[in-house]
């Protein structure tokens, strides 16, 4: 799977958390600018977690600030799968 | 900012901090106190109890306050008994120990209590912490390392997270109280990698419990070990008042039970117990337990006399539950709305539809004469505003009825029913 397919299955997983339809680049902050409380964080990491079969620790998540770094987390870790 | 100048609904203006100091962080919260102590509100975090009559009584603020947010569960803090021990022990071992549990710290007092813990939860082992928040901190920190992983339930207590943050483990939280959730993250661990779960049996901000008897055999079966922290039910749920865990039957597949004195037991302390054969190497590794000061003599005593006057407690228990019961179905009928849709535990958790309501009717019961706990987000599940019941085995009947019309005009009052 290559990267741009795993930002299409993120972006696609982001969808319904996205409540206020902000555009989202690799540069977007879950945080600032799509303001995730900790709650949301937990649905949202947990809807990504389902779609790929993987663990994002809250260790990992706290590596974790914008869009982009997380589509290249995701993608190393389904890297490290094949 | 002088007094009176503010009006209620503007926004306080603060003092923007000077460069570098560190305290502006905080200038959000301090903005929002602000805000609703200007209101007229008193502040429901710097309430004085000027003098406590008993485990439900108490003179708050001048006026006889009936007590109903203390956790002191068993009503032990008035016992006979259990003072007595305590006296005892002040004359006889002094005031403090001055010492760690592993240097001068461990009095007869202190294995004394470590032998009543063991015989109320008939496992082979106890430690005694100086409080169970360090007992969650020491524990967790110190059995789960690096490359370990932790799955805990999104709703723990601030000790449980703090134990987290403090070890180098892993961290994986699920949704609360969701078996599927938990057991979905347990199959995705890396094989070979420890595994740590933490649960408790009844999670205070909304009084529920755990459906431990699935969650623990979910993680036995993908070969994890088990902390429950049972710091809300000691004393009065399961058979022998061992907590949910011996309720749901799964006592033997509990690794390690964490609770504390702060609640039941009615003084201050907390603990580990397991049938794990090599626990007693905490004692040497645990740094929580180690770069602190034991209990004082006069702690110790009362913790292991309340502790085994608890072992003997039913008619206390089944006072308590009814109780329980009673304030559960009063207050629904009155139509709040409650955190669970029976009474599960001796906490009964009102939802409020905000924190300016909440403030509001928290400041209601207590010139009622009524303390409740108030909770607010980040503390609570789903930013939630509660307030907050927990029920004592020595509230009597005729003071729960009481309790009960306290609400009524309160919440009539204030506009929530
Ligand atoms: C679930 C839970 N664990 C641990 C603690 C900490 O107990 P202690 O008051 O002994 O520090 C508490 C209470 O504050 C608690 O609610």
């Amino acid at each position: 799977m290559d990267r741009a397919e795993t930002d299409r299955r993120i972006r696609e997983q982001l969808e319904p958390f996205n409540k206020k339809g902000i555009a989202v680049a690799d540069d977007t902050s879950f945080a600032r600018d799509l303001e995730f409380d900790s709650l949301t964080v937990m649905d949202f990491v947990a809807a990504i977690e389902d779609e790929f079969d993987i663990i994002i620790s809250m260790n990992q998540q706290a590596e974790i600030e914008t869009y982009g770094q997380l589509v290249d987390a995701v993608h190393a870790m389904r890297k490290d799968d094949a | 900012m002088s007094e009176g100048v503010m009006q209620a609904d503007q926004p306080p203006v603060i003092e923007a901090a000077p460069a570098g100091d560190l305290f502006a962080k905080f200038d959000g919260l301090i903005a929002m106190r602000e805000g609703l102590l200007k209101a007229g509100q008193e502040d429901p975090f710097s309430l004085v109890m000027e003098q406590v009559l008993s485990p439900t009584r108490a003179i708050c603020n001048g006026r006889e306050t009936i007590l109903l947010g203390t956790y002191n569960y068993m009503g032990m803090t008035f016992d006979p008994d259990v003072i007595a021990a305590g006296k005892q022990a002040l004359a006889d071992f002094g005031t403090g120990t001055t010492g760690s549990r592993v240097l001068n710290g461990t009095y007869q007092g202190h294995r004394e209590c470590e032998d009543a813990l063991r015989e109320f939860y008939g496992m082979d082992h106890a430690m005694v912490f100086s409080t169970g928040y360090q007992a969650n901190l020491g524990i967790i920190s110190t059995i789960a390392g690096k490359g370990d992983y932790i799955i805990l339930d999104i709703d723990s207590h601030a000790s449980i997270w703090d134990g987290c943050a403090l070890g180098n483990a892993e961290v994986v939280p699920f949704r609360h109280n969701d078996i599927d959730a938990m057991e979905k993250r347990l199959k995705r661990i890396p094989e070979g990698a420890g595994k740590l779960v933490i649960l408790e049996g009844v999670y205070s901000m909304l009084g529920d419990i755990a459906p431990l008897k699935e969650m623990v055999a979910v993680a036995k079966k993908h070969g994890a070990m088990v902390l429950v922290d049972e710091a809300h039910s000691m004393g009065f749920i399961g058979e022998n008042g061992r907590g949910v865990a011996e309720d749901a039957g799964v006592m033997d597949d509990v690794d390690f039970i964490i609770g504390t004195f702060s609640k039941s037991v009615g003084t201050v302390g907390g603990f580990c117990v397991s049938n794990h054969p090599k626990f007693e190497i905490m004692r040497l590794v645990c740094r929580p337990y180690v770069f602190t000061a034991s209990l004082p003599p006069s702690v110790v005593a009362t913790a292991s006399a309340s502790i085994r006057k608890l072992m003997a407690g039913a008619e206390k228990r089944a006072h308590l539950w009814k109780n329980s019961r009673r304030l559960h179905g009063g207050l629904k009928a009155l139509g709040f709305e409650l955190g669970t849709g029976e009474a599960q535990s001796a906490i009964v958790a009102v939802i409020m539809p905000d924190l300016e309501k909440g403030a509001a009717m928290w400041q209601a019961l207590l010139h009622e004469g009524l303390y409740v706990n108030l909770a607010r987000p980040p503390a609570t599940p789903a930013n939630m505003t509660l307030l907050r019941c927990s029920l004592c085995a020595e509230h009597s009947d005729e003071e729960v009825e009481t309790i009960l019309g306290m609400f009524e005009r309160a919440g009539k009052t204030v506009g929530i029913i």
